[in-house]
């Protein structure tokens, strides 16, 4: 006889009466299992479409303004392109795309337009150190747009209009906006002579009705040298993920940068900001509610089982139980209800959530383990506290009147 | 062995006080039988589970080998029970979920036996009380008697000094009666000491000393002479 086998053994032998307690934890469960698994696949489909909006957080020389950037961003202030590496190496987290830039006036015959120096991806790559730190991996806890399952990456062009990234752009390249294309007359392949330098056009941009289409993007190291500028920049666009920005990503940033201005795009993050907050309201919400319904439901058929089994604790106590013994008797039922209930209610919430997930929310809902973890420590707890009071009613039973022998 | 020093108890039941003893002195040695008869509601239940620390009295000491029950801890009290009395209950009280061999294990696991060695000794004590053919046998699969002789063996399991009986045969056919009771004198002639609560007064006969409670006083105390003769 162990204190496992005593209490699996009432637990088989009242299985029926067990099933009002198990289904209160259990579907519990179920529905906090499911909503979290399709707010967290919601969570991460808003993401991917924020991040679609462009840069959220923007790094500026200490004096310009917003006003300058928006115009442009050609302000005559500029700052050294070693923050790059700084927030490259640094320990901040969300930073799911960087763009350094560089903008100078030019003009091509009676026009003029903006030269925007830009640094392609490959160049990070290429940096062991960076590619090291992970920065464009380092959005921890949020999956970001790039990593969601059945993304598929948007073409080489979308993605610089976007974010003003691109993979690959060689040194005498360049990239023609759309209008500034129409004006110069020149196509994807042509030739573009550019402060003295020949540039080959690699690709003209689709229409944005931006600013951007009467700009031409070439090399940033291309455009500090034809400058005569030196490693400078005029600004750095962060596409900031998911909840980092609101947990400390811009004060850590102006940490990292006490020279630089660091500013947030206050209409994309503030979307971003209240999706999510929105969302993990609803979760508490559901949290809380379950926690009281499953809780009040366990309870319930606790407090039934004490009365029910008032004789056998007396008995037990006449045979050498101490209250102690009596309390541990059921808690450990209530540990493995709670335990049962979260593995059936993690399976079953899962199941649900793969199944009506795209339905209901229109995301594709994939398991996820961490759950599981989360499912089985709630329920158990939700299950110890509930059974708490019972158990400790148990301990303190008289044990004559439960013999019912006065 | 077992002393009550002018113990009173007395209970509330519905709003109303009920007292169910009323200075009560007593000794009783060890090794003796002792049984305590009296009409319902004179007290005699009270009077048991006072000696198994499962009551306290509302005033007076109950003494169990010179130590004062009311001094020890509940968890302490537990331990006593567990390891120095034995409880034989009317309804026998036998774990409806546990088979007969599980049951007599019970007291042996709370006194923090290892489990083979429980096993061993419930298979023992079962074969003792001539059931080592029902060990998996659940209480709602013996007949009244058979579930006696379990909660006999269940009784004996931690080898107690004392054995406190209520009504043992309350439930019990003529003939099952009288062979729970001769198990009992058994047990007295190895040498424990036994209180036995009952209302008749031919099983009382078989104890060498009876105590006459009613409403809740000590109002006679005999020895009788041929008192274990079967």
């Amino acid at each position: 006889m162990k204190l496992s086998t005593l209490v699996g053994r009432e637990l088989f032998e009242r299985r029926h009466q067990l099933l009002t307690g198990f289904l209160a934890i259990f579907l519990g469960i179920a529905v906090v299992v499911s909503i979290q698994h399709v707010s967290h696949f919601s969570e991460m489909a808003v993401a991917r479409q924020l991040d679609q909006l462009g840069a959220n957080i923007l790094i500026l020389p200490k004096s310009a303004s917003l006003k300058d950037y928006y115009s442009a961003d050609m302000q005559s202030e500029v700052m050294p392109e070693e923050y790059v590496t700084a927030i490259a190496l640094s320990d901040v987290e969300g930073v799911n795309n960087l763009s350094p830039k560089l903008s100078v006036p030019v003009r091509i015959g009676e026009r003029e337009f903006t030269l925007t120096g830009i640094l392609p991806k490959s160049e990070f790559q290429a940096k062991a150190a960076w590619q090291g730190a992970g920065v464009f991996s380092r959005a921890t806890g949020h999956v970001c747009a790039a990593d969601l399952p059945g993304y598929v990456k948007p073409s080489g062009d979308e993605i610089l209009v976007r974010r003003r990234v691109v993979e690959i752009l060689g040194e005498s390249e360049a990239l023609l906006g759309a209008e500034a294309a129409a004006l110069l007359g020149i196509e994807s392949g042509g030739v573009l002579e550019l402060l003295g330098k020949s540039f080959s056009v690699s690709a003209v941009l689709p229409q944005t009705g931006t600013v951007d289409d009467t700009r031409i993007f070439a090399h940033l190291h291309t455009v500090q040298d034809l400058t005569g500028k030196g490693p400078a920049l005029n600004a750095i666009e962060i596409v900031g993920c998911c909840q980092q920005i609101t947990t400390g990503m811009v004060r850590k940033l102006n940490a990292l940068l006490p020279e630089a201005k660091v500013v947030t795009i206050s209409q994309v993050v503030d979307t971003q900001v209240k999706t999510n907050a929105m969302m993990a309201n609803l979760s508490v919400l559901f949290m809380v509610i379950i926690v009281l319904v499953g809780g009040a439901g366990i309870a319930n058929y606790m407090y039934a089982n004490v009365f029910e089994r008032r004789r056998e604790i007396g008995t037990l106590m006449a045979l050498g139980a101490g209250s102690g013994m009596v309390l541990r008797i059921f808690l450990l039922k209530a540990a493995l209800l709670g335990v049962a209930g979260g593995i059936g209610g993690y399976m079953a919430g899962t199941a649900l959530a793969v199944a009506l997930g795209p339905h209901l929310a229109g995301v594709t809902v994939l398991p996820l383990p961490l759950l599981l973890f989360w499912a089985v420590l709630l329920s158990t707890a939700i299950s110890l506290v509930a059974s708490y009071f019972p158990a400790r009613r148990a301990a303190r039973l008289d044990p004559c009147a439960s013999l019912q022998e006065v | 062995m077992l002393r009550m020093e002018h113990v009173d108890k007395e209970y509330h039941h519905r709003g109303k006080l009920v007292r169910a003893l009323h200075n009560v002195t007593l000794e009783i040695e060890r090794g003796e039988f002792v049984a305590v008869v009296g009409p319902s509601g004179s007290g005699k239940s009270t009077f048991l589970l006072l000696f198994g620390g499962m009551l306290s009295p509302s005033s007076g000491r109950v003494l169990f080998d010179g130590a004062s029950l009311g001094d020890l801890s509940a968890e302490e009290r537990a331990r006593l029970r567990a390891r120095r009395t034995g409880f034989v209950f009317q309804t026998f009280n036998l774990v409806p979920y546990l088979t007969a061999l599980e049951n007599v294990m019970v007291p042996l696991f709370l006194a923090g036996m290892e489990e083979s060695a429980q096993r061993e000794r419930a298979e023992g004590l079962l074969a003792r009380v001539g059931l080592e053919g029902r060990l998996d046998h659940k209480p709602s699969e013996l007949s009244v008697g058979q579930q006696q002789r379990v909660a006999l063996a269940r009784m004996l399991a931690n080898d107690p000094e004392v054995i406190l009986a209520d009504e043992p045969t309350g439930n019990l056919d003529p003939e099952t009666s009288r062979s729970i009771l001769d198990f009992l004198v058994e047990l007295h002639r190895e040498g424990k000491t036994i209180v036995l609560v009952t209302h008749d007064p031919r099983v009382a006969e078989r104890a060498g000393r009876s105590l006459r409670l009613v409403e809740g006083a000590i109002v006679e105390d005999g020895r009788h002479e041929f008192a274990v003769v079967g």
